[in-house]
């Protein structure tokens, strides 16, 4: 429609970008402290105040990253990782936008320390998309229209897959339970309640299916 | 937040010897973190017990119900025996915060967190709670629709721990551990009311943790049920709530315990509110008496005068929740 040339610059990228000087100094003085292992995290050992490496399993993969015992797993996530898909809103874990799961289990990252991450899997919302294919709840979020300005919706989506990962069958009841420290001041929660409960339905619906012809799983 | 120090412990003496110099316990981390992030502490270290595995676990036993202080609240909730045969205390556990804070949140965080009074909780007021040489108690003249309704004459917060209230219930013991050695304290002495210090809330002294808390079996013919009251249908502190728990010989109540959580400093059981049921056939009737009992007495300040009647609707409903006359409440909090 228009002739003018589409730019594709987001204010995330930009962002990101200008910070880019800044980061390498970051990795540079991190591999610096990277490389005396004997100051690396251990039990009985007392660390910080001072940035320390730590090892964290963050959707999968081990990370390196060199942080204050005070950075919370929140900013952790986001200003080290880059995963910024973890909301922080009340930072005082009124709101469960920052929800992650912490060895499968929903945890709030803005209340937990980086540092107390070490050992634990974690999953953030970067971490339930396989490759380029969205999870089947993120899909029934889009499907639903279950957010509005968008920025308890990571939160919320995690708490709805950690709930059909331990209840393939929930019941409305169930979903507003899972949710109720899911704070969305847009309103959504009705779309939430049908997009979560659309989801178990696909699941129930999938596991007659098999049960009448099992052999189509292989 | 300060800048701390931190320290991983794997096992209870090692986090014996950390806590020195001003270190502080840090297991779920929940209200920890709420007060550093608000400058109301600023500990120069913290010991992890988190990963202490021997203070974890929950067992049922013929005795009583064992705890480990790293209990979360989500286990305490989701355990059939506590949900079975102490069914306050799952209550409780189950309805406290919200479900990502269960996960993490721990029992012997959940009783030794800090009280509820907003000008405590703010850096910006000093007052007689924090020492440095305020005697003032803003909430007395202040905006205090949340404070305590009884014993608030010295100080008006509140402790908001929902666990306390059914564990005062049931009667358990609290085992701290120190260098020196263990002890065991009814939770009846466990919490310290301000006119005996105003700066601890418990009995719990530096260098020492909670290794342990013992819940003695329930009689036969034991029923208990706790509800809380707030603003919110969900995630909120509560305004009034309560621990009830009945011995029952047919249709009468051979023993009570009553128990209200925010009501005072720290959570009280109600003698008056118990002898109203002892003896007693339990009825509407007979609970209301008791409800109203509670609160006799009752110092409410100038805005919250609404949670003395709180208080006797959240007591006279759990009595006949925990009697089986009534359904849970669907305006408590769920």
């Amino acid at each position: 429609m228009s002739d003018t040339p589409k730019i594709e610059v987001s204010r995330r990228g930009f962002l990101k970008g200008a910070g880019l000087t800044a980061a390498t100094t970051v990795i540079e003085s991190a591999s610096a402290l990277a490389r005396d292992a004997k100051e690396a995290m251990q039990p009985d050992r007392s660390v910080g105040p001072d940035a320390v490496p730590v090892k964290l399993h963050v959707n999968g993969q081990e990370h390196t990253v060199t942080i204050e015992p005070r950075y919370t797993l929140a900013e952790t996530l986001r200003d080290h990782l880059g995963l910024t898909g973890t909301k922080v809103v009340c930072d005082r874990g009124s709101c469960s936008a920052c929800t992650v799961w912490l060895d499968g289990t929903p945890a709030l990252a803005c209340m937990t320390l980086g540092i107390d991450a070490v050992g634990r899997k974690i999953t953030t919302i970067e971490g339930l998309t396989q490759g380029a294919e969205m999870h089947p709840v993120q899909v029934a979020f889009v499907k639903h229209d279950a957010m509005q300005c968008g920025f308890c919706t990571p939160g919320m989506v995690m708490t709805c897959a950690a709930l059909l990962e331990r209840n393939h069958d929930p019941k409305l009841a169930d979903v507003k339970h899972a949710v109720s420290g899911n704070l969305c001041r847009c309103g959504t929660y009705p779309k939430v309640f049908a997009a979560t409960l659309d989801v178990a339905q696909q699941h129930q619906r999938a596991a007659y299916l098999l049960t009448l012809n099992p052999a189509k799983e292989a | 937040m300060n800048k701390f120090a931190f320290v991983d412990c794997t096992t209870v003496d090692q986090a014996l010897a950390e806590l020195k110099d001003g270190a502080v316990i840090k297991a779920g981390g929940i209200d920890l973190l709420d007060l550093m992030k608000d400058g109301i502490v600023t500990p120069p270290k913290l010991v992890n017990i988190r990963n202490v595995s021997s203070l974890r676990g929950i067992t049922a036993s013929k005795d009583g119900l064992h705890l480990g202080p790293l209990a979360t609240l989500s286990e305490l909730a989701a355990h059939p025996e506590i949900q079975r045969d102490y069914s306050a205390l799952a209550d409780a556990a189950g309805h406290a915060a919200t479900p990502q804070i269960r996960n993490m949140a721990t029992l012997g965080g959940n009783l030794t967190q800090r009280p509820r009074c907003w000008y405590f909780r703010s850096s910006d007021f000093d007052c007689k709670k924090k020492g440095a040489g305020s005697d003032e108690c803003h909430a007395h003249e202040g905006e205090n629709q949340y404070h305590a309704v009884m014993n608030n004459s010295t100080c008006a917060m509140v402790h908001p721990s929902s666990t306390a209230v059914p564990l005062l219930a049931m009667n358990a013991q609290v085992e701290i551990t120190s260098k020196r050695g263990k002890r065991s304290v009814p939770i009846s002495e466990f919490y310290v009311p301000p006119e005996k210090s105003l700066i601890n809330e418990t009995v719990l002294q530096t260098g020492e943790i909670i290794t342990g808390i013992f819940v003695p079996a329930p009689e036969s013919g034991t029923r208990s049920a706790y509800q809380k009251y707030g603003e919110k249908e969900s995630f909120d502190w509560p305004l009034a709530d309560a621990g009830i728990v009945l011995v029952m010989e047919g249709e009468r109540c051979r023993k009570a315990a009553v128990v209200m959580g925010v009501a005072a400093p720290t959570p009280i059981r109600s003698q008056a509110a118990e002898a109203v049921l002892t003896g007693a056939t339990i009825n509407e009737a007979t609970a209301r008496a008791a409800a109203k009992a509670a609160m006799q007495g009752a110092t409410p300040l100038s805005q919250n005068g609404f949670k003395v009647q709180l208080f006797q609707t959240a007591i006279y409903r759990t009595i006949l929740l925990a009697a089986g006359q009534m359904q849970r409440d669907p305006s408590a909090i769920g």
